[in-house]
């Protein structure tokens, strides 16, 4: 393979990680804080917001159903509004981040429901205020799944990220696409490929070592 | 009952709070620490399934600094009335007063502050599997607010007094059923509460751990006056801890008072049953099948005498023997210690005549009665 091909893995391989990584960090921003509230704010919870929370539900089902391929060109204004340009890189970050937040979302809130719920009562025995409980209780408690469920959002960013070519973001999907499938280049397809699969082995086992390492319920026994 | 009933008994205040964190109103009596009002707590019908009646009627007081057990069987409504003294529960009608406060009636950051002043444990401890032992009894601190250092020496100070300061760094899943509920201890202890609710704490763990934990909330009770208030449905965790008992049966309370009059002189079905099962009420099952309902030539009459009151049953079978110059032979017998009271009951052989009479007999039960011991007559064995 020549150095100029490789030049271009490497820089594809560069925006694809800075996509990802952004979108997986705006995401996480807003997936967060909403898959907490989406598992803390049914009939009788801590923020008890039945409406609320079935609206925000059906917002983010809606946005988890709507393919990516056409969540990416649907909301084209809204990309140029925030990012001031529709193509590029940084502008799929825009796409990406709404597509992962939704997701994000529904993770965190399967992990937070995880937690035993006496020690939500524990807590506010001892008269912690509902953030207290979420801060002190909910997310310390439930950080194992949060950092599996944030692997698996990364994981499936990566994925995503493969179809902004689109709108010329770039990246290893892209790369793949355009010269290993339209310029019939089956090397670079199958380069892509792994690194694609190194990436995604490599964030899959980080994020298993970290979710080990705060997991204190099975560590000793 | 009412709560009239329910005497409170000033030897058991000593001790007050020796770091009570609040005031007490100087409307109420300074020695009720509880007090429920004309409590009612009804969840309304919900997806299908029916509204529920957990508790009625409910007027009775906790005197501070006592140990109070409340006895019943599950879905009697302990925990919801356990709940509605630190106001994680509020009554439908009616007010629940503690130290003075009507807690019902608090909501948000007043009844968040309150609520520090009322320590809980719980059954399965609760602890938070991310947190050390020490972490974990910070958080109540933590959450009041408390300075760093100022929570550092508290903390140490805890894991002393619930005996596991060497386990300050490890965390629950490294720890046994019994050095959890110490920590759960210490954590509720942690923001030096005035009352300490017990939520069947003993529940899961073996008899001698029970028996240590108790010891130690004995122990707390006795050196910082913490009032307590242990929900249960066993039996032996009452005796052993409780002096005064509340027993709740569908809602309501059926009798409560002295742990040592209630249990000596059981009046409702309920009451009598948790004392059955705590002195084993039924005979050996050799001396039951063997039990006939006529009279045997030469054979034994079989009479069960209650035992009940402070040494009781000491002396009853040697004077009966004596007085009535009878061979009475011991079939049976089940005498427990509540409250310093014996309570059970001893299962007695009286001879028959050769040709079955029951002579002896009749002078023993009229001898049993005129010592007010309550008697009757099971039926004969050869």
């Amino acid at each position: 393979m020549s150095p100029e091909l490789i030049n271009l893995i490497v820089q594809a391989t560069g925006e694809s990680l800075y996509m990802v990584g952004l979108a997986a960090l705006i995401g996480t921003a807003f997936g967060l804080p909403l898959g907490v509230f989406l598992a803390t704010s049914r009939k009788g919870e801590l923020f008890a917001a039945p409406v609320v929370n079935r609206v925000l539900g059906i917002v983010v089902n809606a946005t988890r159903s709507t393919p990516f391929i056409i969540l990416v060109v649907a909301i084209i204004p809204f990309t140029r509004l925030v990012a001031g340009t529709s193509i590029g890189s940084t502008a799929a970050i825009v796409p990406l981040t709404i597509a992962s937040a939704p997701f994000i979302a529904r993770l965190v809130e399967a992990a937070i429901r995880e937690v035993d719920g006496g020690l939500i009562e524990t807590a506010s025995s001892f008269g912690a205020s509902p953030m207290q409980i979420v801060l002190k209780v909910l997310i310390p408690e439930a950080l194992p799944g949060l950092l599996l469920a944030l692997t698996l959002a990364v994981v499936s960013l990566l994925g995503y990220s493969a179809m902004v070519g689109a709108v010329g973001g770039g990246g290893l999907g892209d790369l793949g696409i355009r010269y290993g499938y339209q310029r019939f280049m089956p090397e670079m397809m199958l380069a892509v490929v792994v690194v694609l699969i190194a990436l995604v082995q490599l964030v899959q086992s980080a994020g298993d070592y970290l979710a080990r390492r705060v997991n204190r319920r099975l560590r000793h026994r | 009952m009412k709560a009239a009933s329910m005497n409170v008994h000033p030897s058991l205040a000593i001790g007050q709070p020796i770091e009570k964190l609040d005031a007490i109103s100087p409307a109420t009596a300074p020695d009720v620490m509880v007090r429920f009002e004309g409590i009612a707590k009804t969840y309304p019908a919900y997806r299908g399934k029916p509204g529920v009646h957990a508790l009625q009627n409910i007027d009775f007081a906790i005197p501070r600094g006592s140990i109070t057990g409340v006895i019943g069987r599950s879905g009697a409504g302990k925990s919801s009335l356990v709940r509605l003294i630190n106001g994680l529960e509020r009554p439908t009608t009616g007010r629940v007063v503690v130290d003075g406060r009507d807690i019902s009636a608090l909501s948000g950051r007043e009844l968040r502050l309150a609520q520090r002043s009322i320590g809980m444990i719980f059954q399965h401890f609760n602890l938070l599997s991310s947190r050390t032992a020490a972490a974990n009894i910070a958080l109540p601190l933590e959450i009041a607010g408390w300075a760093k250092a100022d929570i550092r020496a508290r903390v140490a100070e805890l894991l002393t007094l619930v005996g596991i300061a060497d386990k300050h760094d490890r965390y629950p899943s490294e720890l046994s059923g019994g050095q959890k509920q110490r920590v759960g201890i210490a954590r509720a202890l942690a923001t030096r509460p005035s009352v300490l609710l017990s939520d069947e704490a003993t529940s899961a763990l073996d008899p001698q751990t029970t028996r240590a934990i108790l010891d130690l909330l004995a122990n707390i009770n006795r050196e910082l006056g913490v009032t307590i208030v242990l929900i249960t449905h066993e039996m032996s965790v009452v005796r052993q801890l409780a002096k005064d008992v509340v027993v709740l049966d569908a809602g309501h309370v059926v009798e409560s008072g002295h742990v040592a009059d209630i249990f000596t002189h059981p009046k409702h079905p309920i009451t009598q049953s948790f004392l059955a099962e705590a002195i084993g009420d039924s005979l050996p099952v050799s001396l039951a099948s063997r039990i006939v309902s006529v009279p045997l030539a030469g054979g034994q009459a079989v009479i069960r005498v209650q035992v009940r009151g402070a040494g009781a049953g000491d002396t009853l079978v040697a004077r009966l023997a004596r007085e009535l110059g009878l061979d009475v032979s011991l079939l049976s017998a089940r005498i427990d210690e509540i409250g310093g009271q014996h309570v059970g009951s001893l299962t007695l052989g009286i001879p028959l005549g050769t040709s079955g009479g029951e002579d002896a007999t009749t002078r023993t039960l009229a001898w049993l009665s005129q010592y007010q011991f309550p008697a009757e007559r099971l039926g004969y064995v050869a």
